[in-house]
């Protein structure tokens, strides 16, 4: 097996966490918008586990294992050699497919094409639902006033 | 002697039917679904995600309509499922000081940096029923919206530990937590097994246990430093990349105390910690969970051991779990027809003997 130099690790990171947060729905819907359907073997079919998620005692102290979280993972190789990873969380096996084929696309010439059509979506969507949800929170922000009484 | 006892099964099997009709209630109103228990009934979906020690939003929604909305047997159900699924690794510790909040305040600092956001609150309302709510189809009014500064909130207990008034807190060499779904809980336990205990015990016993130290149980005068809300990625190493990529995002109910502390043999005057860290946005259990976890802390800080409830580590860990505790406590229902037979038996062998003696001493009184 063939593994592509990694040296874009922050690039690569980004959009696996984005794959991997990306609701099932949309990412399905995204990827058949797009049309790309490469071939590839599995290295490892999806599988769901678990994943113990931990915390820090005060925020800043040792670590504790607070509970798991589901995830499905696979491994995929294109027909070209390139090799996709997915951890994605939740136990929906297509996401997890279209993550590692994601990702494997955007190692090659294809990279800007799904970057468009996939990616550039997905984060916009994101932002957009953070960004929702933080206006609403800063409405329910208290401005306290002091109240002068008496003199 | 032993009795096998068999004829059970058609009458365990009509049991499931008819609990499968009870369930779905009466066919003229419309079943519920499982995304409008995600989606509407959110806060027992939290507590089972939580005490079922599993995030996953639609299980536990799923979970809760099979049990009926009895959350305890949900909890059951998600913990069962859990250990079918094969574990994948430990993921990096969350950092919540860089949470997206829903919600943020602080009962120490009015004015503490980031602002008070009440995010959606149930303090405050006057805990009158809402009739309106009975009348199906009305759309809620649209949440407000305002011009939100982007950004990580710092924590409020950073100011304090700038100062040199907070005890710090301490990171250990090896940094593996214990973790007791793995192995069995041994005392005496460190504060990681204790958090990890408590934020997957019982809401109504960690909240029982936390309020006795109010009421001068082991008293340890809490403030809430801060209390948040809101959702953190996760992080995890993944060994065929080399470096740790997201996994995924939660939504987690932080809290801090800071407690009055008026030193001890081994400690100088200062405040102290109490943390809470809960799946979902379930901030009583994360203010209990602080509460009982400063308790316990006793014997690092060099306190005294009153002999409250909340500081004995054997009873608040070996008491919390829901499900432990329910497994006990209901296997008792089931057959003991045998133990039964033998108690029986023995009862009659104690009052015959009673009675020969009773007859003996009547004689010997006549005599």
């Amino acid at each position: 097996m063939k593994e592509l130099p990694q040296d874009d690790a922050t690039g690569r990171k980004a959009w696996m966490g984005l794959l991997a947060r990306a609701p099932a729905t949309e990412l399905a819907a995204l990827w058949a918008a797009a049309g790309v359907a490469p071939g590839f073997a599995w290295l490892r079919a999806p599988e769901t586990g678990g994943v113990m998620v931990r915390g820090r005692a005060g925020a800043t102290g040792a670590a504790f294992n607070l509970g798991e979280m589901t995830v499905t993972r696979c491994s995929l190789k294109l027909e070209d050699g390139r090799v996709g990873h997915a951890v994605a969380q939740g136990r929906d096996r297509r996401k997890a497919e279209i993550a590692a084929l994601v990702d494997a696309l955007m190692q090659g010439s294809e990279a800007d094409e799904v970057r468009a059509t996939i990616l550039d979506p997905l984060a916009a969507a994101q932002a957009g639902r953070r960004a929702d949800r933080a206006a609403r929170a800063a409405a329910t922000k208290v401005d306290f006033f002091t109240m002068v009484r008496g003199e | 002697m032993y009795v096998a006892v068999k004829g059970g099964e058609r009458a365990i099997d009509n049991a499931h039917r008819w609990l499968d009709e009870e369930r779905r209630g009466d066919p003229a109103v419309a079943e519920l679904s499982v995304a409008q228990i995600r989606e509407q009934l959110a806060l027992a979906v939290n507590r089972v995600m939580a005490e079922g020690s599993l995030y996953d939003p639609d299980l536990a929604a799923l979970a809760i309509k099979q049990a009926r909305g009895d959350l305890i047997e949900a909890i059951f159900l998600i913990r069962a499922y859990r250990t079918t699924l094969p574990r994948f690794g430990a993921s990096e510790p969350v950092e919540t000081g860089a949470m997206d909040c829903d919600r943020r305040i602080s009962a120490t600092f009015k004015d503490a940096p980031g602002g008070q956001v009440l995010g959606p609150t149930f303090d405050y309302t006057h805990r009158l029923l809402d009739f309106a709510l009975e009348a199906e189809g009305l759309e809620p009014p649209e949440a407000a919206r305002a011009e939100a500064a982007p950004g990580p909130v710092p924590h409020v207990t950073d100011f304090l530990d700038r100062e040199g008034l907070l005890q710090t807190e301490t990171m250990p060499g090896d940094d593996r937590p214990r973790d007791l779904t793995r192995e069995p809980l041994e005392l005496p336990a460190d504060r990681p097994l204790r958090l990890q205990a408590l934020t997957r015990g019982d809401e109504g016993f960690v909240l029982g246990m936390a309020y006795s130290t109010q009421r001068g149980y082991g008293r340890n005068h809490p403030f809430v430093g801060e209390l948040r809300i809101g959702t953190v990625p996760v992080e995890m190493e993944v060994p065929e990349l080399g470096f740790a990529v997201e996994i995924g995002e939660i939504v987690l109910t932080e809290c801090e105390t800071v407690n009055q502390f008026v030193g001890s043999k081994t400690e100088p005057p200062q405040f102290t910690r109490g943390y809470g860290l809960v799946f979902g946005q379930t901030e009583r259990k994360a203010i209990s969970m602080a509460l009982v976890d400063r308790a316990l802390r006793w014997e690092e800080l060099g306190e005294d051991n009153v002999g409250a409830p909340a500081q004995d580590e054997e009873f608040v860990l070996y008491h919390s779990d829901n499900i432990q505790a329910t497994g006990f406590l209901e296997h008792i229902k089931l057959p003991h027809y045998v133990d039964f037979q033998s108690e029986l038996e023995l009862i009659r062998k104690l009052r015959r003997e009673a009675e020969e003696r009773g007859g003996d001493a009547q004689r010997e009184a006549a005599e």
